[in-house]
């Protein structure tokens, strides 16, 4: 581990110093194009000036990104459209609700087809077929079917008031993104699961039977501790497509709230910064939540004598 | 109510014979490990088409399968042009730079432990972040038509291919390049007639992630803008006009063309690594 310290920061060190060479390159055309038209001649410490703090670059430095970043979660209130954490915020409870849900479906459905003989002949080829397809592209049409329909809020709006006494912004077409999220963390965690809960072998198998134990015996003493390591990888997989989800959802859905609704608006009116905000905020959302599953998942497989 | 009477026991028949089939003595045939999906799948779209008949789902809500059917069969131009615009010009010209580009690194970086210990870690992290969010941005730099999207795919399967990449690369065990060395094997000549070889079955564990990621990077991509063609624009547009039927025909494209990429991935991967254990039967 501490021997990877050094060599990660010097390639992270070398992104740097390209960024930061790239956004001078890729800026530089407008700074020449405004020059030229005032009639000036742009030095090289003018031209680094100029590229590295622009309204509207081509590429942003990375400062100009910490500095929105910094701007739109500390210096806005927490509840206003500006501010990056409101919009985190609605992102990361669509991704939560449907990774639970998606999730719980899909080790429900990896149980039934690891007992039932005719289940994982017929459910499971297709399961595997359905990693192949790109089943985003159907999240456009989820989301305005269901606001359509009407069902856009999880709980609707008498429960949300009579739980919290108002509906929370959050919750506001919160359902048609966690089906989406749910759906993409589905099908990952059936196919680990089917894989974990078959891991045990025969020796084992054939031992809980001179045991005389019976099916759910073996599954709660056998089965389901065995499939610990492969669930946590699927919910890691599982995690990141609920997240990419929720985001791609959200390019489609109204009222235009949440990271992937920040990307475009920004990518309408050419907010180069704001995308990029928004995309960083995201890429620590999905680092955040991998990192906590991989936490707990370190920490119980050490409980469970399984770290090798 | 005959519709959905129908239904019903079509679906206990179905659900009866796969249950019969899949417990019969036929069972590990080839045969019935074909039908028995077969038949799921058929029992979905008849359940579907009957509900939707039965209960009088309008088709801007859900359209039964027929009506879809009947959709791609009037529109294959119209279909087969976002195909191309899409597929080909987009996710499969991306597939190709961004994989290439990923085995090429790969082979640089492997020379390098230095840069292997600082660049996996790297690699591994951005190939867990949600890249699609590139999108916006590249659709800025390289505009509305094919090679913006060819750009987002490029970005989003070079991470995990480059760490499948770098780690077939590691595949040879010490003893098999003492061997090559003995026979005076240059550099060149371990890499193609050993290590390459080797880390085939990585390489192509990462090429077969990657179809399915190129396919999402085109459509996504083309949610942030494009000209007037495309499967994303076509299946956004749609939408917006509540014309299901021609969404669901885009989607069934869809599903056709990224099974159809992954299947031939596979068939490759079949033919190169014949001598791997798990092509074994």
């Amino acid at each position: 581990m501490n021997k990877s310290i050094i060599p990660v920061l010097t390639v992270v060190a070398m992104i740097m110093v390209i960024w930061y060479a790239a956004s001078i390159w890729m800026n530089s055309k407008w700074v020449y194009d405004q020059a030229a038209r005032a009639g000036e001649e742009v030095s090289f410490s003018e031209l680094v000036k100029d590229t590295w703090s622009q309204d509207r670059p081509v590429l942003p430095a990375p400062h100009q990104i910490v500095q929105e970043l910094y701007k739109s979660t500390v210096l806005k209130k927490v509840t206003s459209k500006r501010s990056l954490v409101f919009h985190g915020w609605i992102t990361l409870s669509a991704t939560l609700l449907g990774f639970i849900f998606g999730t719980g479906m899909g080790i429900l459905l990896a149980i039934g087809i690891v007992h039932n003989r005719a289940m994982d002949m017929s459910v499971m080829p297709w399961a595997i077929a359905s990693q192949t397809v790109p089943i985003i592209a159907i999240a456009p049409m989820i989301v305005v079917v269901m606001s359509t329909i009407g069902a856009t809020d999880f709980l609707g709006k008498g429960a949300a008031t009579a739980l919290f006494g108002y509906q929370p912004a959050f919750m506001q077409g919160l359902l048609p993104k966690a089906v989406i999220a749910a759906y993409l963390s589905f099908f990952p965690v059936v196919v680990g699961m089917v894989k974990g809960l078959r891991s045990p072998d025969n020796m084992q198998l054939d031992l809980l039977k001179t045991y005389n134990a019976s099916k759910a015996r073996t599954f709660w003493s056998l089965r389901l501790p065995s499939s610990t390591p492969y669930l946590f990888t699927s919910l890691k997989i599982g995690m990141a497509g609920a997240l990419v989800g929720a985001i791609v959802s959200e390019l489609s859905a109204s009222p235009l709230r949440g990271l992937g609704a920040r990307m475009l608006t920004g990518s309408y009116y050419g907010q180069t910064i704001q995308i990029w905000a928004a995309l960083f905020a995201a890429a620590a959302m999905a680092a955040t939540l991998v990192g906590i599953i991989g936490m707990i998942e370190r920490y119980s497989l050490q409980r469970m004598g399984m770290v090798k | 109510m005959m519709w959905v009477v129908g239904v019903l026991i079509f679906w206990v028949a179905a659900y009866a014979l796969n249950i019969w089939l899949s417990n019969s003595k036929w069972r590990n045939t080839r045969a019935v490990k074909f039908a028995v999906p077969a038949i799921f799948g058929i029992t979905i779209l008849v359940i579907w088409e009957g509900l939707v008949r039965g209960l009088q789902v309008p088709s801007v809500i859900l359209p039964p399968p027929t009506m879809i059917a009947a959709k791609v069969a009037e529109s294959i131009p119209i279909l087969w042009g976002d195909l191309v615009q899409t597929f080909v010009k987009g996710a499969l010209t991306g597939y190709i730079i961004g994989c290439g580009a990923a085995v090429i690194t790969a082979i640089l970086i492997d020379r390098s432990p230095f840069l292997q210990r600082g660049l996996m870690p790297v690699g591994n992290f951005i190939a867990a972040l949600p890249i699609i969010g590139t999108a916006p941005i590249l659709v800025m730099w390289f505009g509305f038509d094919w090679q913006s999207k060819a750009a987002v795919v490029v970005v989003m399967v070079f991470f995990p291919m480059l760490v499948n990449t770098v780690q077939g690369l590691k595949a040879t065990d010490q003893m098999q390049r003492d061997l090559m060395r003995t026979y005076a094997g240059s550099y060149w000549q371990t890499l193609f007639k050993l290590r390459l070889p080797a880390a085939m079955p990585a390489i192509f564990n990462g090429l077969k992630i990657a179809t399915t990621l190129a396919l999402i990077g085109a459509i996504v991509a083309e949610f942030f803008g494009s000209p007037t063609r495309g499967m994303g624009f076509r299946i956004s547009v749609e939408v917006g006009r509540l014309g299901l039927d021609m969404v669901w025909a885009e989607i069934f494209v869809a599903a056709l063309a990224g099974s159809a990429f992954y299947g031939a991935v596979a068939m490759l991967e079949k033919g190169i690594t014949f001598w791997h254990p798990s092509q074994r039967r």
